[in-house]
Order: structure tokens, then sequence, then C-alpha cells
């Protein structure tokens, strides 16, 4: 299979705001992709569309040869993601965390012990793992995160701003990782990011994604050459303009206000 | 299917066991109600009842408190997973929502069951004796269906809530009358039309009594039709419980 996503004119409206407007693209096989964009751009709410948490309005949306609106667990079964926000459960220890994971996404009994030990060794937190995760720091927190998306062998990971708040030791470990994710095991990664160094040392393709449409995409090499510049911050800046961004509020409050609940 | 719903419910298991706290606190509220009533009220309720002792009729009500309460907050904790983000976590799993919701109400309900015997067992210092261990299955029974109910109507409700507040507020105008005007802690005779109507709506009215007929003798309604009501309005929450969490978005 040569594209492991593919997304055909998406489109997600929440009343009168269009979040996504009719976006297309291709993920390659064993890439890694940055999907770039400020913030309130509509990465996030891309991410969500692409990982089942949030219906797209209309378009289609292909994980790993499953359609995610018509074959969802199979989709599902496919991916494994780090959300922009924590999604652990403080008051279990980090192993808890990783079994809870392996049980919901089926992994067979007898490979659990197995493969949960070297997640979590590949993070460095196996002797740490029966501590309780609120103690542990922001950083261990993201790297558990990351080891439990790995459990179930997800062909595609999504790691949605995966080194926000991070200090540089950390942050430098964790793209390590991701790289040797993606280079022994083939696995595809799906990252969104502000730190433009990051994407462009690590990326191979980029997309650049503002008021919900994707304005440049392509090798970092491409994007620099089609926007004259020198650095791929320097070519960001240009597409998208010095301004400060008016955050358009997280996502949440996004939805809060499509559904009604917030002005 | 059957491991999901196992670790579902083992995660709410161990978050009850491991706050001592809650697990205190949720059994204070009912044992401060079994003794001031007990106490309270207990003369007043022989005298007018002709001799009859008030702890009989009062426990089968604090016992069915414990368990509504338990039961009640198992949907706080989706709230809870929803602004931690954990229930991100177990949405984007490749399992059904179908086994999202029983695993949590099989969770919830266990949890209340637990407690619902916990009061059971105090109010035996108080001087409760159960006649038989028939009538002790039957109210078993009655015990896992309210626990069964109540847990439905709070995940139901949590998964159209974003905040706590609201919660609170569910618990405030929802949740104290039903058990209020249940029969829990009074019986339901002699009532102004208004009152005797909304306790005959109220589901914990014949869940109380089925209660109560099982482990005392005192039905007003008739243990069968109890069981038989509680029983359908169980499977009918969890129904509607299952189709509002397929439609839920983190």
């Amino acid at each position: 299979m040569k594209n492991i996503l593919s997304v055909q004119s998406l489109i997600k409206k929440f009343d009168d705001f269009t979040a996504v407007k009719e976006i297309s693209f291709n993920v390659e096989t064993g890439s890694i992709f940055a999907f770039l964009g400020p913030n309130g751009a509509g990465k996030s709410t891309t991410i969500k569309m692409l990982t089942t948490v949030l219906k797209p309005t209309s378009g289609d949306i292909v994980i790993n040869g499953f359609n995610v609106l018509e074959e969802q667990d199979k989709a599902r079964a496919s991916f494994g993601i780090v959300f922009q926000d924590p999604s652990l459960d403080d008051e279990l220890t980090a192993y808890e965390n990783v079994v809870y994971h392996a049980v919901v996404y089926k992994v067979p009994k007898k490979e659990r012990a197995e493969r949960i030990q070297k997640a979590l060794e590949i993070v460095g937190l196996w002797d740490r793992r029966e501590d309780y995760v609120k103690n542990y720091s922001g950083g261990m927190k993201r790297r558990l995160e990351i080891a439990r998306a790995l459990v179930h062998y997800p062909k595609i990971l999504f790691l949605d701003e995966p080194t926000v708040g991070l200090d540089p030791q950390t942050r430098n470990s964790i793209w390590n990782h991701i790289k040797d994710l993606n280079e022994k095991r083939n696995m595809t990664i799906f990252l969104t990011t502000h730190y433009m160094e990051e994407a462009e040392a690590i990326a191979d393709q980029i997309a650049i994604i503002d008021h919900g449409k994707i304005i440049e995409s392509g090798t970092v090499e491409e994007i620099k050459r089609k926007t004259e510049t020198e650095s791929l911050e320097e070519a960001f800046l240009k597409l998208t303009g010095r301004n400060i961004r008016d955050d358009n509020g997280t996502s949440r409050q996004r939805i809060m206000r499509g559904m009604g609940r917030i002005k | 299917m059957i491991e999901v719903i196992y670790a579902l419910s083992l995660r709410q298991l161990k978050h009850y066991w491991r706050s001592k706290a809650r697990l205190i606190g949720t059994l204070g509220q009912p044992m401060l109600f079994l003794i001031a009533f007990g106490f309270g009220f207990g003369p007043m309720y022989s005298k007018v009842s002709g001799g009859a002792n008030y702890i009989d009729f009062l426990a089968p009500g604090i016992v069915t408190m414990g368990i509504l309460f338990t039961a009640v907050f198992s949907g706080l904790e989706v709230i809870w997973d929803r602004q931690f983000g954990f229930l991100k976590e177990t949405l984007v799993a490749p399992i059904s929502r179908t086994e999202i919701m029983v695993g949590k109400t099989f969770g919830g309900a266990t949890i209340a069951i637990i407690q619902g015997l916990i009061i059971l067992s105090l109010t035996y210092i108080l001087g409760f004796r159960i006649p038989s261990i028939s009538s002790l299955v039957i109210g078993l029974m009655f015990m896992f269906l309210i626990a069964i109910f109540f847990t439905g109507i709070g995940l139901t409700i949590a998964s159209q809530m974003k905040d706590m507040q609201g919660f609170q507020m569910i618990l405030n105008f929802l949740i104290m009358p039903i058990f209020f005007l249940s029969g829990a802690l009074f019986p339901l005779q002699n009532l102004p039309p208004v009152i005797y109507f909304i306790s005959r709506i109220d589901p914990l009215t014949y869940g109380v009594d089925g209660l109560r007929g099982a482990i005392t003798g005192i039905s007003t309604f008739g243990v069968s039709n109890d069981l038989a009501l509680i029983g359908s309005l169980s499977v009918i929450i969890c129904l509607i419980g299952a189709v509002l969490f397929s439609k839920m978005e983190a």
C-alpha cells in the first residue's frame, strides 16, 4: 500500500464557523509527515476527525485501507495517537494505564506482558512502572503516552504537539524515539508541532494549513524553494504572515461554541 | 467483550478502593441518616403504627440510599474523565460504544452493591435482622437492579454533560427528590395528591418497596410487580445510554 492515510475533500463546520475547508492530502507509508499551522488554523480539528474523535461534516478519510467512517474499529486499531492534552489516568500506575490500553485494543493476552515491557523500555520508564502517574513529571507523562500508543503495534502514529512544554533534553529524546520507530518498524508518523526546526529536521513531507485550508505542501526543500526562503520557519512566516493570531480558542471551546453552549 | 468490560470495571473498582475519602464519605451520609432518623423518628413511628419498629422500615431505605448515590456518582466519573482527558483514550479504542456503556454500568453497579452491603451489615448493629437466606437473595436481586438502573441514569446524563457544575444541579433537583419521595424514609400514605403522584412515578419507589418487601415483608405493590418494573426500567435505561454513548464525542 502506497498511502497509509488518504484524505479527500474533508470539511468540518461548527454552526456558523468552518474550521476545516475541503482539504485533501495523502501520507505515504513509512514517511514522517508534519502538519503545520498557526494556532486556530484547524490542525487539531483535523487530527480529531482523522482519529474518529470528531465526525466530519463531509469528506472521506481512509487509514490503512479502512474508511474511518464506515469501518471505524478497524481504522481505530490501525493508528495510535498521542493527544495534545494529557489523556492518562492519574490515579492508576503507569503499568496499569498501559495494561488498560492493551486490553481495550485487544492485544492478545499471551503477548501483552512482553509488548508492554518493550514499549516502556523504549521510553525508559520500565523501572518506574509501579509509580502512580500523578507522581510523574510532564516529560515522563508524555513518554508514557507514546509508549502506550505503541502497545497495539499501530501502522501510523499521530502525535499532536508531542513536545510542547518540555525541556530540550526531553524533546530531543522523544524525537529520537520517534525517528527510531519510523526507521526500525517502518511506522508512519503524522505529527503537528510549533517548533519549525524540529519539523525541518525530522519530516519527509510537510503540509501547512491556515484558516482551514492547506496553503502549501511538499518536502522541506520544495517549500523553501517555492517560497524563496532559507529555513522552514521563514517559509512558514512568509506563508502565514507575521501577525499574531487570535487563537480561535482551544478546540474544546470551539466545540462548545459549535454546540451553542458558549458564545 | 468480557475482558473489555472487566478492564473498565476493574479501573472503577481501583479508583473506589484507593480513594478512602470517597469510601468513607459515601458511607457517612447514609449512616448519619440511619442514626438521626432512626432515633429521632423511631418513637413517633412506633406510636402511630401501633408498636412497629422504625428501624425495620428505615433500614431498607437507607441501604437503597447508599446504592442510589454511589450509582449516580459513577456518572460523575465519566465527566471527570472527560475533563482530565482520559475519556478520549477510551473513545478512540477499537471497541463498541455498547461495550463501554456495559463496562461502565457493570463497574458502577458493582461498587454500588458493595456499598449497599456494607450499609446492610452496619444496620445489623442497630438491631436490624433479615428473616431468612431466601429473603436476602431476593433482596440482593433488588439491590442489583437498583444499582444497574441508577448507574445507567448517571451515565446517560453524564454522556450529555460537559462539566461538574451541571451534574451538581442534576443531583440536587433530580436525585434528591427521587430519594426523598421514594418512601425510603417515610410511608407513602395519606400524602397530598401532588406528592402522592410524584412518588408513584418515581422509579425508586418500586425499588425501595421491593427491597423492603423482600427483606422485611412490608410491601405496598407486591414484590413481583416491583421486580418486573425495576427490571424493565433497567433494560430501557441501558439501551438509551448505549445509544447516547454511541453519539458521544470527546
